[in-house]
């Protein structure tokens, strides 16, 4: 029956998750949100709305595990010391030992650079009878032209529902079906990706399988498609859920409406992508710095030998010329868009933010512990803990490894609180820079972080995913060791230091979608003069595909 | 392409022959993973009826846990749906020695808070109509003694303490049928985690239990309220039932959840907290020579309690097909459901059979028809029990159209569906199929220790032995096409259906009734 339980929870819930492409490939490590990533971010404010496993993403709607059970937290969070000292008689739980830390050495990915440029990462396990392995491809929706917005979407789709010249994508759903084994393909913003994964007597077939489908993929019109209908259902969706509007809406506030990351697949930009578009596509970014893992029940110097094999005769890797992105931030002032049929407001106060090679990452770290990471955080136990104005409610700045992030604070609040919400939340933005850290916020924000720090390489697994990030992003093997001592030397200074440098209250853009007549007062309340109405109307292409009434 | 036709015949042959040679492999893999975990499982029950079970694994220096407790919001009394839930939240708000400053003080205020709310309340429900002023005045008074006790309240120190010493994923969530408690932590910190954790569960006091009252509320606006599918199940549940509390809303029908006292929460404490109706699962770096003694002398302070008697409400057997119609500005959507009895029923590996054929992956049923061949949905798939299991449940099915499709539609190919499970049996591959990825995603899921201490606590209480979980495998392989038929055939009746769907209702009327409506921007 707990298996059946995990089956359930990709069926109840949210259907943004069936039809938003990019968060969504269960299996693909590569294209997985990133850490300290925007969509990491919201999912963490929100709840265990991070989709599980999810298989193909046509297949399974994740409609999310809340449907069916309710959450404590919404925020996934960090503690920091109340802000009083308190007289409180005995505190027994201090009382209690901490012995030294079983001794633990986390067992690191073998790593294999060949001559053309390709990675390579070997992490042998052998508790469970499974090999799994990734082809992570440099090259993303970031990349792609405007006018073809969505390529990446259904390339990702397409790819493996295609199939190879051997053997159809249908035929391979079967072959592997009946293995409990997965092929998967699926692109994100920067990258896309190839992983499989079978039981280890099965791995030979599966892997020679999963190769052919990098190296001979033969894209079918019909299920580029089937895609395209897939992307179309997403699009005209878009605005049934008033937290996906929020989210893309603010990203579009601070990074511009047709940024190379905020763009959106529309139904024109969609019909207007083509098999020759997908070929020419796969071609590209092949040639790039692919970075290969594998883990599981394998013997490394037989995998590398068949890694070698496979990689090791392919011409030298392409880099992709570096992005040299420019963002304005948003303009500062008050946003809105109405929807009837809700009671709550979701809002994002936004700006621009830093990226992760920012030299003052450890400071602002703690600094977002301090503001927004927690129970314990100045967010939590103002909004939600004293004045219970929302259930959801963090923030911080997002730390992107190659791009500029966003600086984003969220609060859920039912209409007629949007107002006071908001303000609470923006008081407590400014408190960064007016209410001086303590000593014992500064303690609680870096325990929380230093001492669950353990928890980003407790598996093999982890280990290796870290490594293969770190890779793709160009940053070095050893990162997480120098930025846990970094964080450890962070001091009041420095946390008071980053919170003038970067928190620009002025520089702030305060987006509010709600329920426009329930909002009492009115968000013109706010005193960042009247709302700019934003218009999220779904464009229809002129002679609509076959939809009746989509989106409008 | 002769060549490459020939060559995917020629991979299905394989490919079946291949199955059957996995199927007994795997099998005597899983018999293998059951011998490990039965050296390293080690499960007591203390004399206060709480039920501890440890399971040994040295990956790294860390545990996971999980506590369940076999009560979740079907357990709520009439007229208070939402408490076991509200009550969850209440455990986060710590005990008489973590999260006050003076415990004695505070307990006399607290009183007063409820005396204060009950007053109000009172009037509020006056049957002859409450007195504007005086639901004022008392108000205030509410608010009043709220301040008083808020002085001696430190906030979410019990959450603070664990996340400083590392707790990792701190959470919990309540179900209709239970309610989980979880977090992981350094294997140093195992002695403070037992303090923790047992302290809350012994020890809980109704802190700032109104304040949390309004973020519930809020909660439920997010998930239900202001979400176009949430307002869509919460409605296709409360038709689907007419007696049993699986059909009320989980989260609480706002005029009850608005209205739950600190009292009725700790009454649910005391009834459904009790040292029997909890299991206490710990997975990780963890000795259980020297661990078991310490964990005994924390949990057994839990009070002692019988399990609390079962429910007497049966669900009547529907006997009128029932539908749900939303018409409202909102994508259009369709799920149905069909009742099914709960997970002990013998059948219950036959509808997890039923569920991995129509709805696992491309090769589904549901897929390759609704998606694939008639181009009709961008999803389909049909799973159970829904919303528990515990309890007569449901069979859902359901499919989200493609743009220019209706629910109706949806509707319509689904039952060809099952009508094609009620007359034909399925194949040999689907039914195989079906047992090898029962076998495999039972093995993927041994590493991975909040899984695990979930799954061990969760089995050990619906099975009374946590070895269910392997055994389970068992009943899987024994599932035939002749099951499968039988139950569709006794299940997938038009009377014992209930259907919801969304319609997507034209957006110039809504525009037109609210003149206050200023922006633009169709939804």
């Amino acid at each position: 029956m707990t298996k059946n339980r995990d089956r359930l929870s990709v069926v109840s819930g949210q259907l943004e998750a069936c039809c938003d492409g990019s968060a969504l490939k269960g299996h693909d490590r590569g294209t997985r949100a990133a850490p300290g990533s925007r969509a990491e971010n919201r999912a963490k404010v929100i709840g265990a709305l991070a989709p599980e496993e999810c298989g193909p993403r046509v297949t399974n709607v994740c409609l999310n595990r809340l449907m069916r059970r309710i959450a404590l937290a919404a925020v996934v969070l960090a503690a920091v010391a109340p802000a009083c000292s308190v007289a409180q008689q005995s505190k027994p739980w201090e009382k209690i030992p901490v012995p030294a830390l079983h001794p633990f050495r986390p067992h690191q990915p073998r790593r294999i650079e060949l001559k053309n440029g390709i990675v390579i990462f070997l992490q042998e396990d052998h508790e469970l009878p499974f090999i799994s392995g990734s082809v992570l491809i440099p090259g993303g929706s970031r990349d792609v032209d405007a006018a073809k917005a969505g390529l990446i979407d259904l390339y990702g789709e397409a790819w493996r529902t295609s199939g190879t010249e051997k053997m159809s994508g249908d035929a391979m759903d079967d072959f592997l079906a009946a293995r409990a084994a997965h092929i998967e393909t699926g692109g994100g913003e920067d990258s896309t990706s190839l992983s499989w994964d079978s039981m280890t007597g099965d791995s030979d077939q599966v892997f020679a399988l999963a190769m052919d489908l990098l190296f001979h993929p033969k894209f079918d019109a019909r299920k580029l498609m089937l895609a395209q209908q897939q992307e179309a259902t997403g699009i005209v969706r878009r605005n049934d859920d008033e937290g996906e509007i929020a989210g893309r809406e603010a990203a579009k506030l601070v990074y511009g409406a047709n940024s190379p990351y905020t763009r959106q697949p529309e139904l024109a930009t969609v019909t207007n992508i083509s098999l020759a578009d997908l070929e020419a596509w796969h071609d590209r970014t092949l040639k790039g710095k692919l970075i290969v893992g594998v883990e599981g029940d394998f013997d490394s110097a037989a995998m590398e030998a068949k890694l070698r094999a496979v990689f090791g005769t392919l011409p030298s890797a392409t880099p992709l010329p570096p992005r040299h992105d420019e963002f304005a931030g948003p303009k500062p002032g008050a946003y809105f868009i109405n929807k009837d049929n809700v009671n709550q407001s979701n809002v994002e106060i936004v700006g621009l933010g830093i990226d992760r090679h920012n030299p003052d990452v450890p400071a602002i770290v703690v600094m977002n512990e301090i503001l927004g990471g927690g129970f314990g955080s100045r967010l939590f136990q103002k909004v939600r803990t004293q004045l219970g104005l929302a259930y959801a409610v963090g923030g911080g700045f997002e730390l992107p490894y190659d791009h500029l992030g966003v600086f984003d604070v969220m609060v859920l609040t039912k209409s007629v609180s949007t107002v006071d919400a908001t303000k609470a939340a923006l008081a407590e933005i400014d408190s960064l820079k007016t209410q001086p850290f303590t000593e014992a916020e500064l303690k609680r924000a870096k325990d929380d972080i230093l001492n669950s720090f353990l928890f980003r390489y407790d598996t093999r697994s982890k280990i290796l995913a870290e490594r293969e990030l770190l890779e793709f992003y160009g940053y070095p093997a050893n990162y997480l060791e120098t930025y846990h001592d970094a964080i450890e030397k962070v001091t009041l200074a420095d946390v008071t230091a980053v919170a003038k440098k970067y928190v620009h209250p002025d520089k702030l853009a305060v987006l509010v979608v709600g329920n426009g007549p329930e909002i009492k007062p009115p968000v013109s309340e706010l005193g960042m003069g009247a709302p700019v109405s934003i218009d999220i109307t779904i464009p229809m292409p002129q002679r609509p595909q076959h939809a009746t009434g989509a989106g409008k | 392409m002769r060549f490459s036709w020939l060559r995917t015949c020629l991979l299905c042959v394989l490919a079946v022959f291949a199955v059957s040679c996995v199927a007994a492999q795997t099998q005597s893999e899983v018999n293998k993973y059951l011998q490990e975990f039965e050296k390293t499982t080690t499960v007591k029950v203390l004399p206060n009826g709480l039920t501890l079970i440890i399971c040994e694994r040295h990956e790294a220096p860390v545990f996971s846990y999980t506590t369940f407790i076999d009560a979740g919001d079907v357990n709520d009394p009439s007229g208070e749906s939402g408490l076991a839930h509200m009550f969850e939240h209440l455990a986060f708000k710590g005990t008489t020695q973590i999260g006050t400053k003076d415990w004695a003080a505070e307990k006399v205020a607290l009183q007063k808070v409820e005396t204060a709310n009950n007053a109000y309340e009172a009037e509020y429900r006056n049957p002859y109509g409450a007195n504007e002023a005086k639901l004022k005045q008392l108000h205030q008074e509410f608010l009043k003694a709220q301040a008083e006790a808020e002085k001696y309240v430190i906030p979410n120190q019990f959450s603070e303490v664990a996340e400083a010493n590392g707790a990792h994923g701190l959470n919990a969530e309540t179900g209709l049928d239970d309610t989980q408690y979880f977090w992981s932590m350094p294997e140093n910190r195992l002695e403070l985690w037992a303090w923790l954790e047992s302290s809350r569960l012994a020890d809980t006091v109704p802190r700032e239990f109104y304040k949390e009252r309004s973020v519930v509320l809020e909660e439920r606006r997010m998930r239900v309220d202001s979400n176009p599918i949430g307002r869509l199940v919460e409605q296709f549940l409360a038709t689907a039932y007419v007696a049993q509390n699986y059909g009320r809303s989980s989260i609480g029908w706002p005029s009850e959840v608005s209205q739950i006292t600190a009292t009725e929460a700790m009454a649910f404490h005391k009834k459904y907290y009790a040292g029997g109706n909890i299991v206490v699962a710990v997975v990780g770096d963890v000795d259980t020579k020297t661990a078991l003694p310490m964990l005994e002398r924390y949990f057994g302070r839990v009070p002692t309690g019988p399990k609390p008697e079962e429910m007497t409400t049966v669900e009547p057997k529907q006997f009128a097909e029932k539908s749900v119609v939303i018409r409202e500005q909102t994508q259009p959507f369709y799920i149905e459901g069909y009742h099914r009895p709960n997970y002990r029923d013998p059948d219950d590996a036959v509808y997890d059979a039923i569920s991995d054929i129509m709805s696992n992956g491309r090769v589904s049923r549901l897929y390759r028809s609704l998606v694939e061949k008639q181009q009709i949905a961008a999803a389909a798939a049909g799973f159970s029990p829904f919303p528990g299991e515990k309890y007569p449940s449901l069979f859902a099915f359901y499919a989200v159209p493609l743009p220019g499709h209706t629910p109706a539609e949806m509707r319509d190919a689904i039952h060809k569906e099952i009508e094609k499970l009620k007359t034909t049996d399925v194949t040999d591959a689907e039914l195989e199929m079906f047992k090898t990825r029962a076998r495999a995603d039972l093995l993927r899921g041994l590493a991975d220790n909040q899984g695990l201490a979930g799954s061990l606590a969760e089995y050990q209480t619906r099975y009374g032995d946590w070895r269910e979980i392997f055994l389970q495998l068992n009943k899987i392989d024994k599932v035939t096409k002749t099951d499968i038929r039988r139950v569709a055939n006794e299940v997938f009746v038009a009377s014992n259906c209930t259907s919801a769907e969304i319609d997507t209702a034209p957006p110039a009327v809504a525009v037109k009734t609210s003149s206050a409506k200023k922006d633009g921007g169709a939804q």
